[in-house]
């Protein structure tokens, strides 16, 4: 192969590094690790990814990989399916239409506007799940993953601040 | 790749625009689609889950080693700690199984004798399959894992999962060399039980928090919080008498039941397969649709 397929290889699989670091985090979130009362309150790390990457590289995480993502969550997950694609569009959305709010922004501004998205996500995931279930999700469990979810997101944004880093000068 | 030169570019050409927006709408659209497509409860939604989970199986048994690893660790740690403490408690209890042991033995032979005197029907045969815990998937949304034996280990729908302690769930999907376990706190677990020394009909059905509900009780019934809960086996899904938990709370809004089941240490399910004389199951399919079944939808 010539130097230039190479490159453009390298190229390709550098633009793929969000998306497939992101379904790695869904894997290793689905390990058990058989803390108590850990597992149902486990941080959404779909929502915390998908949010990394449409903040700052919009162009390596377009909506048709924000929607793979989230189909691939739920058929993982078990939950109502349909629910975690279009949370995570909305989520898309609502970072695209308010670009020149997220452009400037530091790290705890961006963990600041993190708190009532997330909240916005979880709320539409109550909603649509209950819709869907014909009956009331009980909601002290989602508080919790909603809480968990916030405080892992540093976490989280330090290892993709390091992957960007590396794959994505 | 062409590097990017920023998100502005892409809003320089407005026919762009209008075809991000487009395929944005279809996305969403397509979510709807999919959402639809999940209450309907198709064969393909099914097909889809057992796909990926079927995927990721082998990642997931492989990641999951060195965490029990690392967790066995802790625990034995922990254990060195209160050895001698543990050891008198265990020699007390030794000392009360024993006893209890004397009494089972004398009602078994009993209940042989008076099952011969009252030609009972025999129970059906429990055949079991033991897998390992290698996914716990879910959140706040659904509870279930994933265990790492399939339909080539004669896995199939509705099998119950156990350990020692007592019922942990149902098996919902069977891939090949993976299953998923629907566990009894999920939203959509509905299991026939029996209440108390009474023995009384409810369906225990769980809501996603940790202490599933006791539905569809007779008016009259009374159960009391310490009351032993136990599956009926009405359906002929389940085999009857697997101890289920313990009910906390009961009253007149709520009765609740503490599962005997240590969610933290759920590492090993036994699945038994429950071979009704009379229903004759398919090898390796489904049991027949009926009735019976729907109620544990």
């Amino acid at each position: 192969m010539s130097d230039t397929a190479w490159t453009r290889l390298d190229g390709l699989a550098r633009g793929l590094s969000p998306f497939a670091l992101t379904l790695a985090f869904l894997m290793a979130a689905a390990v058990p690790l058989r803390i108590s009362d850990l597992s149902p309150i486990l941080p959404a790390v779909g929502l915390i990814a998908v949010y990394y990457w449409i903040v700052h590289r919009p162009d390596l995480m377009p909506a048709w990989a924000v929607f793979l993502i989230g189909l691939i969550q739920d058929l993982l997950g078990g939950g109502p399916l349909g629910v975690g694609p279009f949370v995570l569009l909305v989520l898309y959305a609502a970072v695209a239409t308010q670009r020149r709010v997220f452009a400037g922004g530091g790290f705890f501004l961006l963990w600041l506007i993190f708190l009532p998205l997330a909240g916005g996500a979880f709320l539409l995931s109550w909603l649509f799940g209950s819709l869907i279930l014909d009956q009331v999700i009980a909601p002290r469990p989602v508080i919790f993953e909603y809480l968990t979810t916030i405080a892992f997101y540093p976490c989280l944004t330090w290892i993709f601040i390091q992957a960007q880093r590396a794959f994505l000068r | 790749m062409k590097k990017a030169t920023g998100p502005v570019s892409h809003l320089t050409t407005p026919i762009r625009a209008w075809a991000h927006r487009f395929a944005f709408l279809i996305l969403i659209v397509a979510a709807f689609a999919l959402m639809l497509l999940g209450k309907a409860d198709t064969v393909l939604v099914e097909r889809a889950r057992t796909a990926v989970v079927d995927a990721v199986a082998p990642i997931l048994e492989v990641a999951s080693r060195p965490v029990g690893t690392v967790r066995d660790f802790f625990d034995q740690i922990r254990e060195l700690s209160d050895l001698r403490a543990e050891n008198a408690v265990l020699r007390r209890e030794n000392q009360r199984l024993r006893q209890w042991q004397a009494v089972a033995q004398r009602l078994e032979a009993e209940n042989l004798a008076l099952r011969e005197l009252a030609q009972t029907v025999p129970d059906a045969g429990l055949r079991f399959v033991t897998a390992r815990v290698i996914g716990d998937t879910g959140g706040a949304f659904a509870r279930s894992v994933l265990v790492n034996a399939g339909s080539r280990d004669g896995v199939a729908k509705n099998q119950a999962a156990i350990t020692s302690e007592g019922l942990a769930g149902r098996i919902t999907e069977v891939g090949l060399r993976s299953a998923r376990v629907l566990l009894i706190t999920d939203i959509n677990s509905r299991i026939p039980v029996l209440v108390g020394d009474g023995r009384e009909r409810a369906i225990l059905g769980g809501d996603n928090t940790g202490q599933p509900k006791l539905l569809y009780l007779m008016p009259n019934s009374e159960i009391r919080p310490g009351d032993r809960v136990i599956t009926s086996g009405h359906g002929g899904v389940f085999p009857p008498d697997l101890p289920v938990g313990i009910v906390t709370q009961a009253s007149e809004t709520a009765m609740r039941v503490q599962p005997y089941i240590d969610w933290a240490h759920l590492e090993y399910l036994r699945l038994a397969d429950y071979e009704l004389p009379h229903l004759l199951l398919q090898p390796g399919g489904d049991p027949p649709a009926g009735p019976p079944m729907e109620a544990l939808r």
